[in-house]
């Protein structure tokens, strides 16, 4: 039995490291309302997938990367993209993949697998994609992160200084979009944004550079994975909102740690 | 004499039909140090955006005689976002594409008297602590021409006059021409050696020489700080309705402009 857990915690392991950085890059540029977006359209990215036949990872990041490419460029041609905009394209997106899904009634899918997570039965070959997308943006941050600071810290700045504001701007959505693709897998589309967030922001208060922060919060992501697969183990709770919940705790601990 | 660093030549910027500069000619030279005056909305920091390179001219020129510039660029607002923990001298290591060394960062931070916060949290520092911090930044950018847009902005009155002060004197040990915002039409430093007067276009430009001292001012600072501060008075030979547009004007006013 406990063989069975070791392909899911090696998988979620790995979207937990990969989540630190992208989740802190969303505290500091205040993404996390357009995190939730791409999260829901993931599921329209489920039914592409369904109707070319990829894996679900695949198409979701595809579909995932098309909205980020919306965005960006609506962003850069007016001051369209605000809280409205994000909230009209994210539930419209959730509805649209809804009703695309349910169409394809012939193709049964489990639709609480992909809002809440299916951890446990992830197979060798999602782990494979997932690893091959984990490792492209981990190579990809590694190489553009004091441009991505610069771009967190004034974009103008960044600017006047020769980074290429823009370009780095749709790198860090197409990361994000990549990353909501395997991390579907693991805490579901309606959990994504916890993952992201739940780990950087309880690093925040322990840690006094960038780099420890994002250090502190993947130990403290490695270690919700770790925690909620076992109570999901031991009390046959859901895996992804286990890891969640974990993460919560760590979060509770490191704002009253922070207090003395 | 040298050539310019910078030549703007009728330079236009009009932003969705909306004209911001109009027909906008000066020059930048090394070691000058030009400040922009004007009321809100008369287009400095489009002007500023222009010089640094952020927002392109819709018509007119820009040349550099002395080729491509090193630009130290202090922006009017800079917030870094509370959920990112950093301390100084990471902040300062963030500057332009090769990281200064630790020696080079030392050395900004003692040029504008703020070694001690070093290590402090950039979150931690006053208003005034931040905007010499943002001036060691443009420092570290070796740069020809340092432009800041309202560096007084968080600063109280004695503590602008000591930045001024910093100001003029880093002009002479870096070398470099400096252009700034003032928001305040008449508080201008003694060692400012161009005024632009600005209102979408350049109403009247000059040397402060024939600046008159305000005894406001003297009153306000005291004779010590009024050494750096002077008034620029400058009076204008035609007027301006509430559009903006120019109307001349024959007796009231009488200097020359263009």
């Amino acid at each position: 039995m406990i063989e069975l857990l070791l392909l899911p915690l090696l998988v979620g392991c790995l979207v937990a490291l990969i989540s630190a950085p992208l989740g802190a890059f969303v505290m500091w540029n205040r993404l996390v309302y357009f995190g939730d977006t791409l999260a829901h359209s993931a599921l329209l990215g489920v039914a592409f997938a369904l109707l070319f036949s990829l894996t679900p990872s695949v198409g979701i990041a595809l579909s995932c990367i098309v909205i980020a490419v919306l965005l960006w460029l609506l962003q850069k041609r007016s001051r369209l993209a605000n809280d409205s905009l994000l909230g009209i394209i994210s539930h419209s997106s959730l509805a649209l993949g809804l009703v695309c899904v349910s169409l394809m009634a012939d193709t049964r899918i489990d639709l609480h697998a992909y809002l809440f997570g299916d951890l446990l039965t992830v197979t060798m070959h999602d782990a494979a994609t997932i690893a091959a997308i984990a490792v492209i943006i981990f190579i990809g941050v590694g190489l553009t992160w004091r441009g991505l600071l610069m771009m967190t810290i004034d974009q103008h700045l960044a600017q006047v200084e020769g980074v290429q504001v823009e370009r780095l701007r749709l790198l860090l959505m197409v990361f994000i979009a990549l990353l909501i693709g395997i991390a579907m897998k693991v805490v579901g589309i309606l959990l994504i944004t916890a993952l992201l967030i739940i780990p950087a922001a309880s690093a925040r208060k322990v840690t006094r550079s960038p780099e420890a922060m994002v250090i502190v919060a993947a130990l403290i992501a490695l270690s919700s994975v770790c925690l909620g697969l076992a109570a999901s183990y031991f009390f046959d709770t859901p895996p992804g909102a286990s890891i969640v919940l974990s993460g919560t705790c760590f979060f509770i601990t490191t704002q009253c740690l922070a207090k003395r | 004499m040298t050539e310019p660093l910078m030549q703007l030549t009728k330079v236009n910027v009009t932003l969705t039909n909306h004209a911001i500069l109009h027909d906008v000619s000066c020059t930048i030279e090394r070691g000058q140090i030009t400040t922009i005056i004007g009321p809100n909305g008369a287009g400095k920091s489009t002007l500023v955006k222009v010089i640094v390179g952020l927002e392109t001219a819709t018509t007119g020129r820009i040349d550099y005689p002395q080729g491509k510039l090193r630009v130290g660029y202090m922006p009017q607002s800079l917030f870094v976002d509370q959920s990112m923990p950093i301390k100084v001298g990471r902040f300062l290591s963030l500057v332009g594409k090769q990281k200064p060394t630790h020696a080079e960062r030392e050395h900004a931070l003692t040029l504008v008297d703020m070694l001690h916060v070093l290590d402090k949290p950039l979150h931690a520092l006053s208003g005034g602590e931040f905007q010499r911090v943002l001036l060691a930044r443009a420092i570290l950018q070796k740069p020809d021409l340092m432009v800041l847009d309202e560096p007084m902005q968080g600063v109280d009155i004695n503590g602008q006059a000591k930045l001024y002060k910093l100001i003029a004197k880093l002009r002479d040990s870096l070398n470099c021409a400096v252009v700034m915002v003032s928001h305040d039409l008449h508080l201008v430093m003694a060692q400012t050696d161009n005024v632009l007067c600005l209102n979408g276009h350049i109403c009247c430009h000059g040397q402060p020489k024939n600046v008159s001292r305000h005894p406001e001012y003297l009153k306000l600072f005291g004779a010590q700080v009024s050494e750096n501060l002077a008034v620029y008075a400058h009076n204008h030979d035609h007027h301006h309705t509430p559009q903006g547009d120019v109307v001349n004007c024959s007796d009231e006013c009488d200097h020359h402009h263009d």
